[in-house]
């Protein structure tokens, strides 16, 4: 076991290259998922403003023909 | 019988072909992964002349040629777009650059490695390991230019000019062993040569060298789905995925 880890005295060399490597290769799909996830998260907020927008809106178009209706009424 | 050429080039239905073939690139990659470090490291013998620091070749050797393989593919993809104008080829270029990348600084790292305790140095000027830096300045290049230009269309046109013409360093990679006179040894496999190392070598270099291809596409897939997300985020389809995804 200890010789394993030894790699015949070039240990240091031979585990330096692959912890990098290993390194890497694990931090590269993990970046990916926090993007994925912030994208989706940014997506469904904008989706939430641009609804609760139209929402307003909407609510805006009502009280001005009730307004109007108001007005003409009187 | 016509087939339709194009059915996935449009991202809206190249987005779930893309989620579907995800998970299977994964899968093989780690299985591939497993068996090419088993056999690498338990089952290759030691080299006689550099003993066991031959098995940073493991890794080294197929990182390099990824570092190669996809600034090609890259640059084949930037091409289509700039050609044909299809928006996916010029995200798939995008996608590709951060793990062209990183394999080259896997390849540059791996190689000082190797080259301290067998040549005696972490690095020398010489024409393989040089054209190798200027390929990772390249991909560098090529992302921070794309980062830089706000408008998308003309991100990618800009960015399909340099990866076009970055395009020739890659031979001179590859061929820089024979044109010039390096320290670097010459390529470990070539088509016209019998291989001169072990057989259980050679297998584990070539496991390991398909392991890197399908973990490159998975992770190229994954970053092309967030790619097509955030710059089709205005689309009908988009709105519809996010509030599916919500609910």
């Amino acid at each position: 076991m200890q010789d394993f880890f030894a790699m015949g005295g070039y240990g240091f060399y031979v585990w330096g290259s692959f912890g990098v490597t290993t390194a890497l290769m694990l931090l590269e799909p993990l970046l990916l998922r926090r993007r994925r996830q912030q994208v989706l998260r940014r997506l469904s907020r904008s989706r939430d403003r641009a609804r609760m927008r139209s929402h307003k809106q909407q609510k805006q178009v009502e009280n001005n023909t009730a307004k109007v209706k108001h007005e003409t009424q009187t | 019988m016509s087939i339709n050429w194009f059915k996935y080039s449009s991202p809206v239905s190249f987005y779930p072909l893309a989620g579907r073939l995800l998970p299977w690139f994964a899968g093989v990659t780690l299985v591939l992964l497993a068996i090419g470090l088993y056999l690498g490291f338990f089952v290759a013998p030691t080299d006689y002349q550099q003993g066991e620091a031959y098995r940073i070749m493991f890794v080294h050797v197929p990182a390099a040629w990824m570092s190669m393989f996809i600034y090609l593919v890259m640059a084949a993809y930037a091409g289509l777009g700039l050609i044909f104008n299809t928006r996916l080829s010029s995200m798939m270029a995008t996608a590709l650059a951060p793990t062209g990348a990183m394999f080259t600084f896997v390849a540059l790292w791996t190689g000082a490695l190797w080259g301290k305790p067998m040549w005696g140095a972490w690095w020398v000027w010489d024409a393989r390991l040089t054209s190798e830096l200027i390929l990772l300045f390249l991909y560098l290049g090529f992302m921070s230019l794309q980062a830089a230009i706000d408008d998308p269309r003309r991100a990618a046109r800009a960015g399909a000019v340099l990866a076009l013409v970055g395009a020739v360093n890659v031979p001179i990679i590859y061929f820089s062993v024979k044109w010039w006179n390096t320290l670097h040894q010459g390529a470990s496999i070539s088509f016209d040569k019998a291989p001169s190392m072990a057989a259980t070598m050679l297998v584990s270099m070539l496991i390991m060298s398909v392991a890197f291809w399908t973990y490159t596409i998975a992770v190229a897939l994954q970053r092309v789905r967030c790619e097509i997300l955030e710059r089709e985020r205005h689309s009908d389809w988009v709105i519809a995925l996010v509030q599916e995804k919500q609910t």
